[in-house]
This record gives structure tokens, C-alpha cells and sequence, in this order.
């Protein structure tokens, strides 16, 4: 079982969750994120006093899934969130040791999906 | 009596009270921090109450009552004595004493309001309560005695403030730097920039200011006659002209205009035509607001990064500057053709007027520096100003107030 966390622009949520059903993962937990890439912040000003690189508003998707449905998922996000462009925003992939589903007590790959 | 007279001058009360709250207090709050935000609003709100007792208790005849020789007012309007329905011809003939009372009341209350900007985010809300009390006591009571009791010392010199240039923006404005300076700086100020966290509010709250001022400029004609019209339409003038002159300085200097400096410079608009309105024209008001947008935008943007002092949503910058500026303008552009009660100012030909007008912004800041001074002291010595450096980090809801203006989990 793995762990995928992805950061992505906010505006290719939708398409990513398009891409994400096709290859049928369809269990996500989606957040606001703050965050600072190699694409530089926005200035804001205020009353003339200037702050630049300001964090940019990302989205996170945190998904597990089972071993054979990684690199799908993995094929999945990277089209929905890709641009070519610096800003696109980055999957990271970590072991993950269990999973349990609360409303019945189902462990292990089971209770995943 | 004149029904019509009482029936604006009580509907002005009323838009001058909407200026402090929801206005200035919505106005302020979205400048500040989220964890600031209902201190500034409660600061606001409870300004409305103490002022608005003190000023029945004592405060107003203080200012307006029978004057000891041009100073200060004696005690024998306390407790509203002898302030009902019967006119006071001295002030207004065609409406109740009482109507009169309460219309200066809200402009009692605001004044100390304004300098909440200056002290945002790190006053101790028990020495708020002590300092805003002797304020008004001790500062806004004599300065309004000054300028506008009938007896009063500068009215004598023929200082023209037709709703509060002096009294109410240059007292309070100048306070606020004081405060600011001897306060310090917020902590992080300068290291890290402090960004409003709803600039949504102060727009509203920029929005009813101008809506709440018609009341407070043309309201202070203390009649629905001639002199209120032109007040109206001039403080329009100047608040439309200064609005846009900030929009288009930003945009030549940062590249794009902002929201917050279109409705800032629109403030600074309503300050600077306050003593003028009755006095100019309507074009000529339009002049005043170009020129006080520009050098409050000089003020706010350059000169106070400049000395570093921390005038947390520019109270001073603002309201100091802005009524000086428009103090001295009345001295430029005031013309009896406008208001036969008034005077000509220096465009007019007469010298003088800018004269007496540069004198009245002198006395006003030199007192106000001097007892704010002398106040601050006080009460840092007794309550301490400051909260402490903990209690301002988690924000002033938490400590001051035991509330929370936002809830992020259910």
C-alpha cells in the first residue's frame, strides 16, 4: 500500500479528479495548501509598501491505494495537473503501513478502495 | 423651530453615528490581522458607549457650555442641565438644544475612534478605556471649546472649521503619531510585512464612511438650507476626486491601481473637505481632493517607511496630514460668495485667512502633542499601555476578549 500525496494548481483539481475516476480511484482527501515552488510568488501592495513572494494557493490530494493501482494513479495526475510549465506542483510517494475503515474495522488493502 | 431643519440635523446624527460603527470600526477592522480583528470592532463599539455618557455627564459642557474666558467650558450644562427642547440661539436657532447636543456627541465619539488606527494590534484594552476617557476629556473638550463654542478663543481669531478639520482630524491624527511613536512598533513590523486579512470590510466600511459623512459635513450646517447643499455636493466633489487621484498615483508607481488605495484616498478626500465644505465651491473642492490624495500618498508610502515609525492603518497619515491639508486649503480657497458667514481665503485675496488658519493647525498639533503626551504617561504608568509581548503574538480576541472572530473547525 502506498501513500500518494499530490500538490497541484488549484485550477487543475477538476481535471485531475476527471483523470482519477477514469482509472477508477475515486476516494481522495482534497485541502487548501499554501506553498512556495521554483515559480516565484505574486507582489501584493499595500498602500504602497511592497511584499514579494507572497505563498501561492496550491491544492493537496492525499490518496491511498494499492500496489498495482500506483503507477494508473500516478499516469492519472500527472496528465489532469500537467501544463509543461514551472508551478505544476509535485506527487510525492510513501510506504504506508495500514489502513482501517472505521465504519466496519476492514484492515489492509481491503479497506482501501 | 423649523421641522425641516430638526428633522436633517437629527437624520445627520444619525448617519455620523453610522460612521463609527459599522463604519470606521469595519473600515479599521479588515486592516488588521484575523486575530485582531474584533478588538478593533470592540474598541469601536464601546467608544460609542463611554463617550456618548461622558459627553451627557460632562463632556459636552465642557465644550459648548458657557465658557471660562475661551477655555474651557463650566460645569453648568452637566447632566444635559438645562439642555431640552427650547433652541440655543448661539448655536442653532431652528432646532432644539437637545438635537444640537446629540448631533456633537457622535462627533465626540468618533474623534478618540480614529485614533484606534494608531495603536492597533498591541494596546492593552483596560489602558484603551483610561486613555480614550482623559482624551476626550482633556484634549477633544478644550480643542472643540476653542474652534466652536461661541466663546471660544479661536473662533474669536476667525479660524474657519466648518465639521472638524482641526478638532476632530488634525487632534486626532496627531495624537495617533504620538501614540504610535511612544507605543513602538508592533512586533515583526518591518521584518515581515503585516497583511490586512479582509480587505472586503474596509471597503464596506470605507463605503459607509463616505455614505455617514454627507450627515457629518452637511449635517454641521445645523439646517436643510443653502450652506447644507453645498457641503454635500462639495464633500462629494473632493471624495470622488481624491479617490481616483490615489488609483491613478498607484498605478503610475506600482504599476496597479489597488482597491485599498482607491478607498483610502477617498478618505483622505472626506478629511481634507471636513473644514472647508461650507466655505468652497464645488470645483474648488475637487482641487483639495487632488491635492490631499497626493501628499497623503506621500505621507503614507514613502515618508513613513522613511522614519520607520508604526502607524498601524495610518491614523496619522491619514487623518493628521488630511486635516491639515484641508485646514490650510479652507484658508486658500474659502469664499464668502459661497458662504456670506464665513471669509475669503488667500485665492480670494485676503492673506489673512491662510494666516489664522496655519495658527489654528499649530495650537491644535502643540496641544495635542503635549497632552497625549502627558496622558500616555499616565496611564502607562498606572495600567501600562502595552500588552504583553505573548498576549500580542496570539492576538488581542484571545486575550483581551476570550473570543474568536473566525472558527476554522466546527
Amino acid at each position: 500500500m502506498k501513500l500518494i500525496i499530490a500538490i497541484i494548481q488549484p485550477h487543475k483539481l477538476e481535471a485531475v479528479k476527471q483523470a482519477l475516476e477514469d482509472v477508477d480511484v475515486n476516494l481522495m482527501t482534497v485541502t487548501n495548501v499554501l506553498g512556495q515552488g521554483r515559480q516565484k510568488g505574486h507582489t501584493e501592495i499595500y498602500r504602497g509598501a511592497k511584499e514579494a513572494g507572497g505563498l501561492l494557493n496550491k491544492v493537496r490530494l492525499d490518496i491511498a491505494v494499492n500496489e498495482d493501482f500506483v503507477e494508473p494513479t500516478i499516469a492519472a495526475i500527472t496528465k489532469g495537473a500537467h501544463s509543461g510549465k514551472v508551478g505544476d506542483g509535485k506527487i510525492f510517494i510513501v510506504d504506508l503501513r495500514e489502513c482501517i475503515r472505521i465504519s466496519n474495522g476492514e484492515r489492509g488493502g481491503k479497506a482501501i478502495g | 423651530m423649523n421641522s425641516g431643519d430638526t428633522a436633517w440635523v437629527l437624520t445627520s446624527t444619525a448617519l455620523v453615528l453610522l460612521m463609527t460603527i459599522p463604519g470606521l470600526a469595519f473600515f479599521y477592522g479588515g486592516l488588521v490581522r484575523r486575530k485582531n480583528v474584533l478588538s478593533i470592532l470592540m474598541q469601536c463599539f464601546i467608544i460609542l458607549c463611554v463617550i456618548s455618557l461622558q459627553w451627557m455627564l460632562f463632556g459636552y459642557s465642557l465644550a459648548f457650555g458657557p465658557s471660562f474666558h475661551g477655555i474651557i467650558g463650566n460645569l453648568d450644562w452637566a447632566g444635559l442641565n438645562g439642555v431640552g427642547v427650547a433652541p440655543n440661539p448661539a448655536y442653532a436657532a431652528t432646532i432644539p438644544h437637545s438635537v444640537f447636543m446629540i448631533f456633537q456627541a457622535m462627533f465626540a465619539v468618533i474623534t478618540p475612534a480614529l485614533i484606534i488606527g494608531a495603536y492597533a494590534e498591541r494596546v492593552k484594552f483596560s489602558a484603551f478605556l483610561v486613555f480614550t476617557l482623559l482624551w476626550a476629556t482633556f484634549v477633544y473638550d478644550p480643542l472643540a471649546h476653542w474652534v466652536w463654542n461661541t466663546g471660544g478663543w479661536l473662533k474669536a481669531l476667525g479660524g474657519l472649521d466648518f465639521a472638524g478639520g482641526i478638532v476632530v482630524h488634525v487632534s486626532s491624527g496627531i495624537s495617533a503619531l504620538v501614540l504610535a511613536i511612544m507605543l513602538g512598533k508592533r512586533i515583526g513590523y518591518n521584518h515581515k510585512p503585516i497583511r490586512p486579512h479582509n480587505l472586503p470590510f474596509t471597503v464596506l466600511g470605507g463605503a459607509l464612511l463616505w455614505f455617514g459623512w454627507f450627515g457629518f459635513n452637511a449635517g454641521s450646517a445645523l439646517a436643510a438650507d443653502g450652506i447644507a447643499a453645498n457641503a454635500f455636493v462639495a464633500t462629494h466633489m473632493a471624495t470622488a476626486a481624491a479617490g481616483l487621484t490615489w488609483a491613478l498615483i498607484e498605478w503610475w508607481q506600482n504599476g496597479s491601481p489597488t482597491i485599498l488605495g482607491a478607498v483610502t484616498g477617498a478618505v483622505t478626500g472626506l478629511v481634507a473637505v471636513t473644514p472647508a465644505c461650507g466655505f468652497v465651491s464645488p470645483i474648488n473642492a475637487m482641487f483639495i481632493g487632488i491635492m490631499v490624495a497626493t501628499i497623503c500618498y506621500l505621507a503614507v508610502a514613502v515618508i513613513k517607511a522613511k522614519l520607520g515609525y508604526d502607524d498601524s492603518l495610518d491614523a496619522f497619515g491619514v487623518h493628521g496630514v488630511g486635516g491639515t491639508v484641508g485646514t490650510i486649503a479652507t484658508g486658500i480657497f474659502a469664499q464668502k460668495a459661497v458662504n456670506a458667514a464665513g471669509a475669503d481665503g488667500l485665492l480670494f485675496g485676503n492673506v489673512h485667512q491662510l494666516l489664522v488658519q496655519g495658527l489654528m493647525v499649530v495650537v491644535a498639533v502643540a496641544f495635542a502633542v503635549i497632552m497625549t503626551w502627558i496622558i500616555f504617561k499616565i496611564v502607562d504608568a498606572i495600567v501600562g499601555m502595552r500588552v504583553e509581548e505573548n498576549n500580542e503574538v496570539v492576538g488581542l480576541d484571545l486575550t483581551q476578549q476570550s473570543e474568536a472572530a473566525y472558527t476554522v473547525i466546527e
